[in-house]
């Protein structure tokens, strides 16, 4: 066993231990954290297979921006976890014919004569794979890039439109109101008349 | 590691200029949106005014070209001896069909906002968004219309479906509209999944993005015989099924058309649909054409199906909206129908149908628009009762777009459904043309019962009488809409030359 295969049998390990536990755990914050695990280990095997810069993307999307929100969220609910793994059980006989279902046809289709090709040796590169795709996506794919960049924009703006609400009658604090005060404004000084003495 | 020998090593983008409509249409929307930011809500008629001058520019520009494009292009036809020149690493195309296309939408979006103005005033949408959205969609259209590759495509129509689903949703305290973008936004979603799956097997066969790519290793392998290829095929056009609205992926229309406020259905079912023909021409013909036998026969059974459900269902509806939704689904059997015969004609048939029919819906639409009022959506039939005798003119013109979809002469609808009904027949699928004809004298009852509402039946009460609170500008643009409709009717021949010239040389 070569090193390289020792690696990429720990991480694939790994990774396939921490998406079953995903799914056992029964604190969904352990489930969020072994997710974050898998997909590390995930981006370990691709960097493995030479493609480091998927590999460091998966790590920078999501672990650092689509877990953080997973996280978020269920902080923010309140989920009750024994609901959920209420029909465990009962559901567990059609899980598994599900997923028998989907491993013969995956075994079916990966053994047929389609994949039965001769795998090309890697070209040889001058240049890294982080570098190479930056200088197709900026040369050759350019117009999709920037419709890509629009799409974008219209998620922004849709979100803003459909989610934006004006609350009237708010008492929040206006800093420059704050600082533009004067003492004026403040205290009022008036003069009153003494009164007399009877 | 193809990807990598792709690498070249002096990059020049060649023919950027090729695109200059639609970089100043994106440049125009950005400025739209900031130019909003400092608008009084009270002043939002300068946005609106904003947002037709830039797609008035926009259209100028497509139709006239800067002095740089036209350069580009006179050098390129006179090298090459074609119309159809690329851009942006042969991503981006740019041909006589996609320049017709782009202007018809581009003027129709505009009598689309002029229709609408009144409407959003009237009910709290009358907001800088609306119009940033609106021409957003124009670009993602655009982009679908020059679309060379099956990414752009792709992209053009996830840019506009995305503007469209936040229009439909725009009125979020209305539940009917909420409820009517979600079901649009998951079959949306479930379509271009579909679309995609199908591309990427298609690319996973053919090796490539690009249609002409495509459809070159087409020409050297036997496609029909090819499992992978067929199920491709059967992936888009499960996508473009649903994305046009024919039967069996139609069930979306009728909720949305209904549920969504209708200056947004008068968006939806008109300019889109233009939009989505290039789609079908560019990924069936252009991309699979040599697959000519498997798409025939699946979109004959489609146009069947739609052309059967369509008109049948129609004539239980009791709300106009829906009833349009329906009409819209046969409408579209129709546009299939050309499309299937294969034949240049037919293209050219598919596409006038599909202009016109824009026209025609976007009037019939307005109608809608015209009888409802603030807190009042005149979207019954009943509705309709009486109207000659309370808005004559309006009535009249009623009657022609109601006349146009049934396919009455002089009206244009009767020869779009000649000419696309005459190249089925060229192409020998006389059983469809038969089974359309049939469908569409079945159709024309519930236009005609619509017209009798109108011309024969008093109103149930005396409120619906209440003036509409229009413009002028919304009232001449309805006057030559219809009249367009009955001139286009009479002298479709301009028209007709151009869209059959447009796919010659595009094609």
């Amino acid at each position: 066993m070569t090193f390289e295969l020792f690696i990429f049998y720990l991480f694939s390990a790994v990774t396939l231990f921490s998406a079953v536990a995903v799914v056992t755990v029964r604190n969904p914050i352990y489930s969020a954290l072994f997710l974050i695990l898998a997909f590390f280990s995930s981006a370990a095997i691709w960097i493995l297979l030479e493609a480091e810069f998927l590999g460091v993307v998966l790590v920078l999307v999501y672990v650092g921006a689509v877990m953080v929100l997973f996280l978020f969220v269920i902080m923010m609910l309140d989920i009750q976890i024994d609901t959920l793994k209420e029909g465990f059980i009962r559901y567990l006989p059609v899980g598994i014919l599900v997923a028998v279902a989907v491993a013969t046809e995956m075994i079916l289709v990966m053994r047929s004569d389609a994949f039965k090709v001769d795998i090309p040796d890697a070209a040889p590169l001058s240049v890294n794979n982080t570098e190479a795709l930056g200088e197709v996506l900026y040369t050759e794919y350019v117009f999709p890039f920037e419709v890509a960049s629009v799409i974008l924009v219209v998620a922004i703006i849709a979100a803003i439109v459909l989610t934006l609400r004006r609350r009237t009658g708010v008492k929040k604090q206006d800093p420059s109101k704050q600082v533009r005060t004067r003492s004026e404004d403040r205290v009022r000084l008036v003069k009153m008349k003494a009164e007399k003495r009877l | 590691m193809l990807l990598f020998s792709l690498i070249p090593m002096q990059f020049q983008l060649p023919n950027i200029m090729l695109a200059t409509p639609e970089m100043f249409l994106l440049a125009g929307t950005c400025f739209v949106l900031l130019a909003d930011l400092f608008i009084k809500d009270s002043q939002r008629f300068i946005t609106y005014l904003l947002a037709q001058v830039v797609l008035l520019i926009t259209a100028g520009l497509v139709f006239f070209g800067t002095g740089d494009m036209n350069a580009i292009i006179a050098e390129s036809v006179q090298a090459t001896g074609k119309m159809s020149i690329t851009a942006f690493s042969d991503m981006f195309v740019l041909d006589p069909m996609a320049q017709v296309l782009k202007i018809s939408i581009l003027l129709i979006t505009m009598g689309v906002l002029v229709y609408s103005r009144e409407y959003l005033r009237s009910r709290d949408m009358y907001k800088g968004e609306y119009f940033t959205l609106t021409l957003f969609a124009v670009l993602g259209m655009m982009i679908m219309v020059s679309a060379k590759t099956m990414l752009l495509i792709y992209l053009g129509l996830e840019l506009l479906s995305l503007a469209m689903y936040a229009m439909v949703a725009f009125k979020r305290n209305d539940g009917r509209a909420s409820e009517a973008a979600m079901k649009y936004f998951v079959l949306g979603a479930i379509a271009s999944g579909m679309l995609l799956y199908g591309m990427s097997i298609i690319y996973g066969v053919s090796g490539s993005l690009h249609l002409d790519h495509i459809s070159t290793y087409m020409s050297s392998h036997p496609v029909m015989e090819n499992l992978g290829l067929l199920l491709g095929l059967s992936f888009i056009i499960v996508g473009l099924g649903f994305k046009l609205g024919v039967v069996p992926f139609h069930m979306w229309v009728p909720d949305v058309y209904d549920g969504a406020p209708t200056a947004v259905t008068l968006f939806l079912g008109t300019a889109p649909k233009i939009a989505a023909f290039a789609m079908i021409i560019r990924l069936l013909v252009e991309g699979l054409g040599d697959m000519v036998q498997g798409w025939q026969q699946i979109l004959s059974l489609l146009a069947a199906l739609s052309l059967l459900v369509g008109n049948l269902i129609a004539i239980a509806q009791t709300n106009i909206k829906r009833m349009f939704a329906y009409s819209t689904i046969s409408h579209m059997g129709f546009v299939l129908m050309g499309i299937l015969a294969g034949t240049q004609s037919g293209y050219a048939a598919s596409m006038f149908y599909i202009i016109t029919y824009a026209i025609i819906a976007m009037g019939g639409f307005a109608v809608v628009i015209y009888l409802s009022r603030e807190g009042y959506e005149a979207d019954q039939l009943a509705d309709l009762k009486g109207l000659s005798a309370r808005h004559p003119w309006v009535a009249f013109m009623m009657m022609l777009f109601l006349f146009s979809m049934a396919g009455v002469p002089p009206t244009v609808g009767f020869y779009a459904k000649l000419s696309v009904i005459t190249a089925v027949v060229d192409a020998n699928v006389i059983w469809l043309a038969v089974f359309g004809v049939v469908m569409s004298v079945i159709g024309a009852y519930y236009y005609l019962r619509a017209i009798k509402l109108m011309y024969f039946d008093k109103p149930d009460d005396a409120t619906n009488s209440a003036r509409s609170p229009v413009q002028w500008d919304f009232t001449a643009l309805l006057s030559l809409n219809g009249l367009a409709v009955l001139a286009l009717g009479i002298l479709p021949g301009t028209l007709m030359a151009l869209c059959l010239k447009a796919i010659q040389t595009s094609l």
